[in-house]
């Protein structure tokens, strides 16, 4: 643990960064803004399973597991999504795809 | 940190954005290395901003103008929403400072052979099934990515032959 920081500034930071997270992901209008924001609240999240797994539970190391997990997953999503992205502007671009709803065509 | 979070989600221009995330990653990595998880640190170094960092600059170049300035969303969307992170925020914190949590005093180092051994370990919680998972995962993601993103060539060659 980090001493002088309890476990409430810690998890205080960590829904701060995924409300911001949330807030982008609603407000954007952009594909890879909105993955940017995707990637906050997987941070926000990962940190919490790794302080819990410190403060609480020092013994064992689930938390460290499943954040590795949370990584590694994350970035296959991103892969996808880029390459989605770009063959979803390859495809319409004469238009210019800025807007989320342009992908209903 | 947090400044550089809402720094990313509301400028304008789509490459500074994604260098702010960039420092947010960073500075989750600081937090990671402060609590003496050195691995996870390491790992979130170079997963997050060497990789994923790379790759969405690599898609912004591609797909946009660096000058080009975003469309942003209309003010009374973003108050809206902010109003709703903000009652969302308070009820996290407000379920937060009323736990009591026991906090357990250590000091522990972690090594990578503890990390190691417990995501092969066949026993009674070990992580070797889902570690293969993530494998299969992994490469059927990549995989994926590939023919998503040369589909189109890929089908016309078809056509010709």
């Amino acid at each position: 643990m980090i001493a002088g920081i309890s476990i409430y500034e810690i998890f205080t930071l960590t829904s701060i960064l995924f409300f911001i997270g949330i807030y982008g992901f609603i407000t954007r209008k952009n594909l890879i803004s909105i993955l940017i924001s995707l990637e906050l609240i997987l941070n926000a999240s990962a940190i919490n399973f790794v302080v819990i797994n410190k403060y609480l539970y020092p013994d064992v190391l689930q938390g460290v597991f499943f954040s590795i997990f949370i990584i590694a997953v994350a970035a296959a999503e991103t892969a996808l999504a880029v390459a989605i992205i770009i063959n979803l502007y390859r495809q319409i671009s004469s238009v210019e795809v800025k807007d989320t709803e342009i992908m209903k065509y | 940190m947090i400044v550089s979070a809402i720094a990313s989600v509301t400028s304008r221009q789509m490459l500074r954005s994604v260098i702010y995330l960039l420092f947010v990653l960073i500075g989750v990595a600081g937090i990671y290395f402060l609590i003496d998880y050195n691995f996870l640190a390491a790992v979130q170094l170079t997963v997050y901003a060497g990789g994923i960092i790379v790759l969405v600059i690599f898609s912004v170049l591609l797909v946009h103008h660096i000058e080009m300035e975003l469309e942003m969303a209309k003010l009374s969307k973003k108050l809206l929403t902010g109003l709703v992170c903000l009652i969302g925020l308070g009820v996290f914190l407000s379920v937060i400072y009323s736990t009591n949590f026991t906090v357990v005093e250590n000091s522990k180092t972690t090594d990578v052979s503890d990390i190691g051994m417990g995501l092969l370990s066949y026993e009674a919680g070990g992580f070797i099934l889902p570690f293969e998972v993530i494998s299969i995962l992994l490469l059927a993601a990549m995989i994926g990515a590939i023919i998503i993103g040369k589909g189109d060539k890929l089908t016309k060659n078809d056509d010709t032959l």
